[in-house]
């Protein structure tokens, strides 16, 4: 006598339940999501996985890039005529600048020699094209097209004809990612090119205008005063334009004034951007000094 | 040639060829990459998640949580965000997905939009959650954009992915 299937028919069987395997997904997600944060785990996989799509993202620029490429031929002859006068016009009224530039950085050298001051190292630049920016609504960041292979490394200042874009912060084979100053996670060091005053802009995401924090209210700044880096964390050379100061309110109550800022570098819509070299190394950090007050304290408490 | 219009729920389907399946997901995956800017940027819907939705209503035995957990982490690489944040909003979408697929297509289909538009809404609201627990600002009103015209792409995306498996009419029928 055959005995009747207990055991559905295998056409049945499907695996664990949905809500088992979005359990065991949703937990791996969450872990994933804590070992990226919290030590950078995976920045291999990362990197592994950009190398593969790479090529498959460059296919899909093809037809958007053919188009451009098309499209300058199409171009009028006046289109062509009026940018070529405005480019002249520029490097005109740019020339006495440039002529006078070597006579002043000799000059500069110069007087840096004779006051014992480290020389300004002079930057080497690699042109780079953005390749599309990043859809994360949370973080502002951009994708240009040169990576290892052309030598760009983690910590690079990214600028434009304008002034500064932001810093490299991730490096590929084949292209890289910006974090724009307008991140939150941003920070450039800057003065303000009138007066001197030296601050840090934090970035404020897409939503808000960067700002200047601690700034004492009598501090001297007024809106439309130009920030420039100030060069004093080895990341950025000094003396790049960055942002214009909009805003600046004082009220009694606070101890702080709260300086809102406009980025200047075409931070939405640059297509070319220039990634610039190392700049001086850093001096080494000065040795912590032997007996500071905590350990002291320590040894202090355990003798008696 | 089929009429390039969705089917009717009555209508029988050719079965789905899997590389169909392999290719849309890929080029919804690619078209996330485009670049845009402004107004676009805005408007821009999150097309993995469409067709992925599409498959997993249409397709719940070869397309499920595991494939879309899968996917959520490439669309991290792409967009260079946190691992696991994109795994784990496709991976409810799809669980989400599969809970509704049984009535969801005998709607019509703005009705069926209407419903995506939610699932769209709750999975793009995961990610939101996950970022500010990680100490993002928060977005602009405007994120939940997207999740909005992907649901009104909806109709089209169905009729899109639908089609290679209409059946041809033979010439007795019309």
């Amino acid at each position: 006598m055959r005995h009747l299937p207990v055991e559905p028919p295998p056409f049945f069987h499907r695996g664990p339940s949905p809500l088992t395997r979005l359990a065991v997904f949703g937990l791996l997600s969450l872990a994933l999501l804590f070992a990226d944060t919290r030590y950078r785990y995976l920045e291999n996989i990362r990197r592994g996985a950009a190398i593969v799509l790479y090529p498959m993202q460059r296919i899909v620029q093809m037809p958007g890039e053919a188009l451009a490429y098309v499209g300058t031929y199409f171009s009028s002859q006046r289109a062509l005529s009026d940018d070529n006068a405005a480019l002249q016009a520029q490097l005109l009224s740019q020339a006495p600048l440039v002529q006078a530039y070597p006579a002043v950085e000799k000059e500069n050298a110069r007087l840096r020699g004779l006051m014992q001051l480290e020389a300004r190292i002079p930057v080497d630049a690699t042109a780079a094209e953005v390749l599309y920016s990043s859809r994360d609504p949370f973080t502002q960041k951009l994708f240009v097209d040169k990576g290892e292979a052309a030598g760009v490394q983690a910590g690079r200042a990214v600028i434009d004809s304008i002034g500064v874009v932001g810093q490299v912060t991730r490096v590929y084979p084949y292209m890289s990612e910006v974090t724009l100053v307008t991140d939150k996670d941003h920070a450039v060091p800057v003065k303000v090119e009138r007066s001197g005053v030296r601050s840090v802009m934090y970035g404020a995401g897409a939503a808000r205008a960067p700002e200047l924090r601690y700034l004492s209210p009598s501090v001297e700044i007024e809106p439309g005063d130009l920030l420039v880096t100030s060069g004093i964390d080895g990341t950025y050379p000094a003396g790049l334009a960055v942002a214009q100061v909009v805003s600046v309110e004082r009220e009694t109550g606070q101890s702080f004034a709260h300086v809102t800022c406009k980025p200047l570098a075409g931070i939405d819509n640059s297509a070319q951007v220039l990634i610039l070299g190392s700049t001086a190394a850093a001096p080494p950090r000065p040795e912590e000094p032997a007996d500071t007050a905590a350990p002291r304290k320590g040894r202090a408490r355990r003798k008696g | 040639m089929p009429p390039f219009v969705a089917a009717r729920p009555e209508e029988i389907l050719l079965p789905v060829r899997p590389w169909f399946i392999v290719l849309t997901l890929l080029v919804a995956l690619l078209a996330n990459t485009v670049p845009m800017s402004g107004m676009a940027l805005t408007l821009k819907p999150d097309f993995l998640a469409l067709v992925l939705l599409y498959w997993c209503i249409q397709e719940p035995r070869l397309i499920g949580v595991g494939v879309a957990w899968c996917l959520g982490l490439m669309m991290d690489v792409v967009d260079a965000t946190v691992f696991g944040q994109h795994a784990l909003a496709y991976a409810v979408l799809a669980y989400g997905a599969g809970y509704f697929r049984r009535r969801v297509l005998r709607f019509s289909l703005w009705q069926q939009a209407a419903q995506v538009a939610v699932l769209l809404l709750l999975s793009s609201g995961l990610v939101l959650l996950v970022r500010i627990a990680g100490g993002a600002p928060p977005p602009r009103w405007t994120y939940a954009v997207g999740s909005l015209t992907g649901a009104l792409l909806w109709p089209l995306v169905t009729a899109l992915l639908q089609w290679p498996q209409r059946p041809q009419r033979s010439p007795a029928e019309r």
